[in-house]
């Protein structure tokens, strides 16, 4: 190792990252299949997803700003940002997303639903809903239909946008050509596409499981579609890095001897076991079953949740073995080195579980501020009351 | 305008946008640095910052202004091309303070030994010898004046 | 005397540039120091390098350098019959207090000097997000310790690993090639302590200085030239194992 190499320079937050924004893009993707590309059959997931999208975005900087050495310095990146970084696009993309995709795609499709809260609660809770319809109380037929056509743009830029948000991430890594693991132009593909992945997996396995708590029945049409759409994302993510793969072992370039010995040896539990075997052909092929052969419903949903389980477990052990796998060997290709993560510490793994949870408590908030299934609620209420 | 009136709402969500751009563009005129891109993307009075820092080793050329003995006797030996803080170590401050900052007094047995202790890497034609068969546990300067070396130069002082 | 429109166009905007730089407080460096007059490079000869780590303990006290960590460091290499592809190197604390005997015997062994190779088309620079590590115009690469953020991913880019994160400024650190001392006429301290003449500094831009004149005639190689990274750290009798 060259002495400057032994300590790692991002730690598990790093990892966490680019876990987060994946979650994110995914969810927005699922999202768009039923605006855009008008997939009916997923709309139960379609406003849960965009609070998914939303709870986890927000999340998304915590790791970065805890990892930086000068947090308070970050702002620099908006007053002067590098041309020629992939890093330095961060914020713009970061606050493009959030503001103009995320932001503006819910409030416009909450809007009819936020006037009328804003009008039906009382207390704080009212205040929160006359600020967030920002003086305009308008739920005509056309301003809906406006609402309509304009979330309908503002989804077709997204999905470009989504791709950029979680795409230079991959670029990060796949720009540095000092690093053989990392190099490479497959890599933003192959992070989006376990993005697409872990954020439709999500998504499946949170409405299913609000759904239930609900005390309502599952939609097997809607979750039978998102799994089958889960099954076909997760081909091509395996089929991008089963490529990669046998490309570096065919080529067997300087650095292949040192990556192949520490994917054998430190890297095996976490790239072999969990990200290959478990998290990536276990559920590949549970879901293929279900597409074979005729299963029960509660077979069905059975092994999607064990699917999508493990479909989290594997994209998260992705990133991992991207992110630290990185670092552990030296750039000579001649020795190895250790990840000390510490529990209670700034980038220790304590850390790294409160960020993982502080997403659903976001999303908690957010479900009950803006209840993705309000119909039968709001239609008592106007009925009720004989609201507009 | 019936069009307009039901499409009020995004003209709010544009003004609020609108702000936000110009509070963004009016906080970025205040806050960069004012040196920054002078000379590239950097900031350039970074330059003459780090230009400006203490410096420890005072280089060869300022000991030989007072120590001309000394540097007349190495010049004759085969550590001519040594600097004095090569061995006495960073000197900036003595040279400052020549009475009130005295260097420390070099320990032949860690200091010469560190450089010709015989290694297999180093090149063939550098001196080297096994330290502890070499001198029988004397000290180098017991035999040796380091700032001539030679045997026949005469002993340390 | 009265100014035609035009000429107050032309000069209005120069005043507004001088008042910027009268605002900016430019802080006097050494006077006589001209930026375009240098081009900074350094040569090292493996030949004569005797592994003392002299210049590791210089480049230490001179820069303040934290424990664990190096701006500079010296590896040595074991080279067993003919196996280029096979090295067994060590650096015991980068070679700070010198290197222990060798058990073996045969085989090929040196010393190899490594510090910030200052390369003309840095990675390290490309990468930096906000601006903090540059090139100078002088061909340093230097980091704004006031700007940067410490996030790490000049440290990444490197491909000779020559970066580090101080732990006490929580800022990217590296060999500033000693860019105080260089600037006033002096040499770097590493070149300074160096018994053998393995380190020499060279001014690219000086076509009488010996050492640009040694690199226009002798064989020099620089490391991981596959890079591309214009390093600007010529090495002399470097062997092909040496990464």
């Amino acid at each position: 190792m060259y002495p400057n190499e032994v300590e790692l320079q991002w730690s598990v937050l790093i990892v966490l990252y680019p876990f987060l924004t994946g979650l994110v893009a995914g969810a927005f993707i699922l999202a768009s299949l039923e605006r855009v590309f008008q997939v009916q059959a997923v709309k139960p997931t379609y406003r849960l997803a965009l609070l998914t999208a939303l709870a986890f975005l927000l999340v998304a900087p915590m790791p970065l700003q805890l990892h930086l050495g000068h947090p308070e310095r970050s702002f620099e990146m908006y007053l002067t940002p590098h041309g020629s970084s992939a890093m330095a696009m961060f914020g713009f993309v970061y606050l493009w997303y959030l503001l103009a995709v995320l932001v503006l795609e819910i409030w416009l499709d909450y809007r009819h639903d936020i006037v009328v809260l804003s009008q039906t609660t009382t207390g704080w809770r009212r205040l929160i809903y006359r600020v967030l319809t920002l003086g305009s109380t308008n739920i005509s037929p056309r301003a809906l239909h406006i609402d309509e056509r304009a979330g309908w743009l503002i989804t077709v830029i997204g999905i470009p946008s989504a791709f950029l948000l979680h795409g230079y991430v991959g670029f990060i890594f796949g720009s540095v050509k000092a690093n053989p693991w990392w190099s490479s132009p497959l890599m933003p593909v192959v992070f989006l596409f376990s993005a697409m992945v872990s954020g439709i997996a999500v998504v499946m396995l949170l409405y299913m499981l609000l759904t239930t708590m609900r005390r309502e029945s599952i939609d097997m049409g809607c979750v039978d579609t998102v799994a089958r759409y889960l099954f076909y994302t997760f081909i091509i993510d395996f089929s991008l890095e089963m490529l990669d793969l046998i490309h570096r072992i065919y080529e067997a370039d300087e650095s292949f001897r040192s990556l192949d010995f520490m994917v054998h040896t430190r890297l095996y539990f976490s790239h072999i076991v969990v990200q290959i075997l478990l998290g990536t052909v276990t559920p590949i092929v549970l879901l293929a079953i279900t597409q074979v052969v005729k299963l029960t419903d509660l077979a069905r949903k059975r092994i999607y949740v064990v699917s999508g389980c493990l479909t989290l477990m594997g994209i998260f052990a992705m990133r991992w073995n991207v992110v630290i796998g990185g670092q552990l060997f030296s750039k000579s290709f001649l020795g190895y080195t250790t990840y000390k993560m510490g529990f209670v510490a700034k980038e220790g793994l304590l850390t790294a579980i409160i960020l993982t949870i502080l997403p659903f408590l976001f999303l908690w908030v957010l479900v009950k501020l803006l209840p993705p299934w309000p119909e039968k609620a709001l239609l008592a209420k106007t009925a009720e009351g004989g609201l507009a | 305008m019936k069009i307009l009136g039901d499409a009020g709402h995004l003209f709010r969500v544009a003004a609020v946008f609108l702000v936000g751009l110009i509070l963004f563009l009016t906080l970025r005129s205040l806050l960069v640095p004012r040196s920054f891109g002078r000379y590239g993307h950097y900031r350039a009075n970074a330059i003459t910052e780090i230009a400006a820092l203490p410096v420890h080793y005072a280089g060869h050329q300022v000991c030989e202004g007072c120590h001309s003995d000394v540097q007349e006797m190495k010049s004759k030996g085969v550590h001519k091309g040594v600097a004095c803080e090569s061995c006495h170590g960073p000197l900036a401050a003595h040279a400052d303070d020549p009475a009130g900052v005295t260097p420390v007094k070099l320990d032949t047995a860690v200091l010469c030994v560190r450089c010709h202790q015989e290694n297999i890497a180093k090149p063939k034609s550098f001196p080297q010898v096994n330290a502890a068969e070499h001198s029988g546990g004397a000290a180098c300067n017991s035999c040796h004046q380091p700032h001539s070396p030679a045997m026949n130069v005469g002993v340390a002082p | 005397m009265t100014l035609t429109r035009r000429q107050l166009l032309i000069l209005l905007p120069a005043a507004a540039v001088a008042w910027d730089y009268v605002l900016a407080g430019t802080p006097e460096a050494s006077p006589n120091y001209n930026l375009a007059e240098h081009w900074w490079a350094m040569l090292i000869d493996i030949t004569k390098c005797i592994g003392c780590g002299s210049c590791v303990r210089a480049c230490q006290l001179e820069n303040q350098v934290p424990d664990g960590y190096f701006r500079t460091w010296v590896e040595r290499y074991h080279i067993e019959d003919w196996q280029m592809e096979y090295p067994q190197v060590d650096s015991p604390d980068g070679g700070k207090n010198g290197f222990p005997v060798l058990k073996e015997t045969g085989g090929k062994n040196f010393f190899v000097p490594k510090l910030c190779n200052h390369c003309a088309d840095s990675p390290c620079t490309q990468v930096c997000p906000v601006g903090a590590t540059f090139v100078s115009p002088d061909g340093v690469v230097l980091v704004d310790q006031t700007y940067c953020l410490g996030c790490r991913y000049c440290v990444q880019a490197c491909p000779y690993g020559c970066r580090f994160i101080n732990p006490q400024t929580n800022t990217a650190n590296k060999c500033t090639l000693c860019y105080h001392r260089i600037t006033k006429g002096l040499t770097t301290a590493c070149c300074e302590v160096c018994p053998t003449g393995t380190r020499q500094l060279a001014n690219l831009k000086n076509p009488n200085d010996p050492i640009h004149d040694f690199l226009r005639t002798h064989s020099v190689q620089v490391l991981k030239p596959q890079m591309a990274t214009r390093s600007k750290c010529f090495y002399y009798g470097l062997d092909g194992a040496v990464r």
